[in-house]
């Protein structure tokens, strides 16, 4: 079949929709991206909200904490719990993955939907089902489950071990349903990415954060199964008495924590790639500078993917595999700095020779990068095994994985909402109040974080609701660090009311959005603000070259759209 | 460095705290080059009237040295990084060197019980000493430690030692260590193990030979039987 | 509601319903995979598995082997049919087909319940544990797979979206080859 036959879709087929037809049961990509934005930012108020409330329980421990109340050990272990489980998937997932992924791929790739539409609802559906039983878990006899986000068992199998009875299978279960949503998801991005492009859009012409998305969900598919395996053994160990897990009925807990980081340690990099995607984006517009090294990036992706299935074991260095093993693993670990790095350094030299802008998307995504770096470069004192038997499930750990995990999920996801924001809603956000919001966030989060890191050093370990039975914890000064870096959340916290308040503001009240206000490359610039159903009604693209020819010698405008025609 | 907020009570806490330092060096530098050139870049290039940016592809082998230098350098600096941390790493959890004593840890929700070997210095007689949430050992022996758990997986942590070992239902885990300076430090659980996690706070003595023997006759079940 | 235009392109040069039956396969290959591997690391470990796994119905197995052997040949031959424009023969064989299914899913059903009031539980021991786990899941794609078949063979009878039939026979063969490694692992083994 060839492209060349394509029209537009004639106006009069674009027909009014139903409330429920737009909004619960559309199959448009544009709009399930918005669901997925929607229900990921009001999971990370959620997630968001737990922090608060175990940070202020640390910090002043025993204190009736606005809003909640006294925080038990139960609670706390529940609100951290679900704290990690939200903010991994129900916030990083559907916002990087998702959000983007739909928004994104069909419009970038010329296309006016995603290859399977109805699966797309389908997978959104099954998202919202997941999301809701885990809020629902929180709410049953026995109160939320508290086993950790990496719920190892026996505790995890067990009622008598974890005393949640029905929250422990409910969580399972929305984590469960999560992962379907996103093998549904997965298909469409991949499928879509490969089989719907528009003519004259080979390989190589393919924006680097479709790039991203496509590996991201490659790697997802390919490093779940044994995870859903596992969570179907855990289930029945918790449910119908089975002992997959359970060592006196011949079986080993320690299985649970390979299958589960054979998909959690790959993980960590399905949602870093999306946020590379994004940052690329943006660094190559607000610099006016071509990507560095195009084709490096996509291999330093596939690179990073492949190695990460080869690390898993970094997470159980001391959890009783043979320690030889270590040594092994130890070595995989360090090995992946390497194409993490590369793809770093060629975002940096991208900003070589520049004419660079400060708008709020471009402030993002460059803080993205400088605070991404302390995030991997402490890494690597968790790879050297050596070191790791001191710093394992410590805060340093912890204070590591936020500065991997804010920058990504929530730094590049406020670049994308930002840069996308007028694509996506048709409006500008407010350049003034978006800045203070930066300068809030970013300062705050790194005073949030560098006292954790110190803590960590210090030996305070994860999870611990209260550190006064601890005397070494207790040493002059470190309850003032702990003190220190949650009000440095209560300010971050109050930071992020600008940013809703932006947001919905922006999006009913903003200055109208020209096409292509960041005058930038891809084709979802080549479209109205917001793309009408259908995405082209002008016809669909035919794409002439690469997506970054910013300031081409060849052309006198700074930029050259993939669509122009020479 | 690290010596002065914990304490560096066991043999190879002065290791792991040099490798900490060597790695800090390590990726310290290369942290600091990548911030001063990104900022460095990020101020240099900012927004002039009349300068139009430059169009480089990075796809030329003379453009492209410019990140696989640093990048092979990366690559000669986890080497160094990783032999000193496997040496290590060997030298706390692979070689076993041979035990004065053996003390066998016992974890369960939520508590920890330290069987010591008693007078006779070996486990598994009856004037073994079994106390809940407190180890006592001498400095300057080498231990060997049986560490196993009752129920879930909870997990060994000593920070002055710089020592850390799950414990693992069904399986018993080996490993050593050696005390070279005497005081009482925490014991801290490491691994989530349900709602008392945080209430398993256990204290380790380290004691001189004198004291550690009063110590142990005085808590000997045997002698005080009669 | 109209199909995308954009879903007529074939870009990569493949159809684009038989990338999402790869895909999905895919997928399913590692869950498959996850739970073959835990098992072997289990089988090597233990032994004394051999006990118990003696109680599995071998000849039921092996007739099962070939009844999904045999259905799968009936979706190449639906697969052949709907590449020849003939929608009424491919939805015979495609029924043909469902028709395997259902004999396997009933001898599963017979082997299960003389299992369990034999006292054989999904909690009787780690091999059983296994056994239910793997042939339960195998059988919900079985009935999956069945389900999807006679939605396509409904379409096909009436000579709508042939395409489907080869996507659905690819998913089955795939049905088909997990029970190919089942067999040997949890039948044969002993
Ligand atoms: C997206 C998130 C993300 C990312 C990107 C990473 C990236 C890395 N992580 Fe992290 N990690 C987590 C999220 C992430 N991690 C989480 C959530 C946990 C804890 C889970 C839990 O227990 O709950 C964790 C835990 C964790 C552990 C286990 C710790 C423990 O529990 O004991 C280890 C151990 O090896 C590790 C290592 C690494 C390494 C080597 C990288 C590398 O990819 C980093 C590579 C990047 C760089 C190195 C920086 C750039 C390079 C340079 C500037 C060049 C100079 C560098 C050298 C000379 C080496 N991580
Ligand atoms: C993506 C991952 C992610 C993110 C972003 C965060 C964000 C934060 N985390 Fe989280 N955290 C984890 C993943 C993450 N965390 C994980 C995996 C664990 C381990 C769990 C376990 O041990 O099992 C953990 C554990 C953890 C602990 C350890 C508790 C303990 O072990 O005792 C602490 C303690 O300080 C902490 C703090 C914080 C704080 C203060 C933030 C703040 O940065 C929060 C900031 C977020 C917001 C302020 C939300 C902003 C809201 C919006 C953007 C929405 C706007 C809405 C609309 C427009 C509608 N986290
Ligand atoms: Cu025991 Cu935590
Ligand atoms: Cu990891």
């Amino acid at each position: 079949m060839s492209t060349t036959a394509e029209t537009a879709i004639p106006v009069e087929h674009v027909h009014q929709e139903g409330f429920v037809r737009k909004y619960l049961w559309s199959t448009d990509h544009k709009m399930i991206a918005k669901q997925y934005l929607m229900t990921g930012l009001v999971m990370a108020i959620l997630g968001g909200y737990a922090a608060y409330v175990f940070r202020m329980q640390v910090a002043y421990p025993g204190t009736k904490v606005p809003g909640w109340g006294l925080v038990t050990a139960t609670d706390y272990n529940a609100l951290v719990t679900n704290h990690g489980s939200i903010m991994i998937f129900w916030v990083a997932m559907p916002l990087l993955m998702a959000a983007f992924g739909n928004f994104l791929i069909p419009l970038m790739v010329g296309a006016d939907d995603m290859a399977f539409p109805k699966l797309n609802r389908l997978s959104f559906q099954i998202f919202l089902v997941s999301a809701l039983v885990l809020v629902a878990s929180w709410f049953v006899q026995g109160g939320g489950y508290g086993g950790s986000w990496t719920s190892y068992p026996p505790l995890s199998a067990k009622a008598e071990y974890n005393l949640t009875p029905l929250a422990a299978p409910l969580w399972l279960i929305a984590v469960a349903l999560e992962i379907v949503a996103f093998l549904l998801g997965g298909i469409n991005f991949v499928v879509t990415a490969m089989n719907n492009r528009t003519k004259g859009m080979g390989l190589l012409d393919i924006p680097i954060i479709v790039w991203m998305i496509v590996v991201a969900s490659v790697l997802f598919m390919a490093s779940v199964g044994p995870l859903v395996a596992g969570a179907v053994m855990l289930l029945f160990d918790q449910l119908l008495g089975t002992g997959f897990y359970d060592p006196a009925k011949g079986g080993d807990p320690v299985l649970w924590q390979h299958l589960f980081w054979f998909f959690g340690h790959p993980e960590v990099y399905i949602v870093l790639l999306p946020a590379m995607g994004i940052v690329a984006e943006v660094i190559t517009v607000f610099a006016r500078k071509k990507l560095f090294a195009y084709k490096t990036v996509i291999y330093t992706a596939a690179g990073v993917g492949v190695l990460s299935l080869f690390v898993w074991a970094h997470h159980q260095f001391v959890a009783g595999i043979d320690p030889r093993m270590a040594n092994i693993f130890s070595i995989t670990t360090m090995l992946i700095s390497i194409p993490v790095a590369e793809m770093l350094f060629v975002y940096i030299a991208t900003l070589y020779g520049g004419s660079i802008t400060f708008p709020v998307p471009m402030l993002w995504a460059l803080s993205f990068m400088a605070e991404f770096l302390l995030g991997g470069v402490t890494g690597i004192y968790l790879g050297a095994v050596g070191t790791d038997v001191y710093f394992h499930d410590t805060f340093f750990v912890l204070a590591h994985f936020h500065y991997t995990f804010f920058p990504i999920a929530i730094i590049a996801v406020f670049a994308g909402i930002t840069y996308w924001f007028p694509k996506m809603f048709g409006r500008m956000m407010n350049e003034t109040f978006g800045k203070v919001h930066f300068w809030g966030t970013v300062i705050s989060f790194n005073f949030i974080f560098i006292p954790l890191f110190m803590l960590g050093v210090r030996g305070d370990h994860r999870r611990i609701y209260d550190y006064t039975r601890f005397p070494d914890q207790m040493q002059p000064g470190m309850q003032g660090l702990r003190e220190f870096a949650t009000i440095a959340m209560l300010v971050l916290l109050a930071f992020q009311f600008i940013f809703v308040a932006n947001f919905f503001y922006s999006m009913f009240k903003g200055p109208k959005a020209a096409k292509n206000p960041w005058k930038a490359n891809t084709l979802e610039w080549d479209t109205a603000s917001p793309p009408p159903h259908g995405n082209f009604p002008e016809g669909f693209p035919a794409v002439y070259r690469g997506p970054y020819e910013y300031s081409s010698p060849n052309r006198s405008d700074d930029y050259w759209p993939q669509s122009a025609p020479s | 460095m690290l010596g002065k907020y914990v304490a560096q009570a066991a043999s190879f806490s002065g290791e792991v705290d040099n490798l900490i330092v060597l790695i800090t060096l390590c990726v310290g530098f290369w942290f600091v080059v990548a911030e001063i050139v990104l900022f460095w870049l990020i101020f240099r290039f900012a927004k002039r009237p009349g300068v139009k940016a430059k169009y480089i592809s990075g796809d030329l082998k003379k453009e492209k040295r410019w990140v696989s230098y640093p990048h092979f350098a990366t690559l000669v600096f986890d080497a160094l990084i990783l032999v000193s941390a496997l040496r290590v790493w060997n030298e706390m959890k692979v070689k076993m060197p041979q035990a004065d004593e053996t003390v066998r840890i016992i974890a369960q929700q939520w508590a920890w019980t330290f069987v010591h070997p008693g007078l006779d210095g070996k486990l598994g007689t009856p004037d073994d000493i079994r106390i809940v949430d407190e180890l006592h050992v001498e400095k300057g022996k080498t231990y060997h430690y049986e560490l196993a758990s009752r129920d879930v997986v909870h997990s060994f942590s000593v920070p002055a030692f710089r020592l850390k070992q799950d414990a693992v239902p069904g399986r018993v885990i080996t490993g050593w260590f050696k005390p070279t300076m005497t005081g009482a430090f925490d014991i801290q659980c490491a691994e989530i193990c349900g709602i008392g996690h945080a209430l398993m706070p256990a204290r380790l003595f380290v004691e001189d030979h004198d004291s550690h023997e009063a110590w142990v006759k005085e808590h000997s079940p045997v002698a005080e039987g009669g | 509601m109209e199909q995308p235009l954009s879903l007529t392109r074939n870009t990569a040069g493949l159809p684009t319903g038989r990338l999402g039956v790869w895909w999905l396969i895919a997928s399913e290959v590692v869950i498959f995979g996850g739970l073959i591997v835990s098992y072997l690391m289990f089988r090597v470990a233990h032994q004394e598995w051999a006990d118990q796994s003696a109680h599995t119905n071998t000849w039921a197995g092996a007739f099962n082997t070939l009844v999904l052997l045999t259905s799968s040949l009936s979706a190449v031959l639906a697969h052949q049919a709907a590449q020849a424009g003939n929608g009424k023969k491919a939805a015979r064989f495609l029924r043909f087909t469902v028709l395997g299914g259902s004999v396997f899913l009933v001898v599963k059903a017979i082997e299960w319940t003389t299992e369990i009031n034999a006292g054989l539980t999904i909690s009787s021991g780690m091999f059983w544990s296994f056994y239910y786990t793997a042939t339960g899941l195998h059988g919900l794609h079985v009935l999956a797979g069945m389900v999807v078949m006679l939605f396509v063979a409904a379409d096909a009878a009436k000579n709508k979206n042939l395409h489907r039939v080869e996507n659905a026979g690819i998913y089955w063969h795939f049905v088909d080859l997990v029970w190919i490694f089942l067999f040997p692992l949890l039948y044969i083994a002993k």
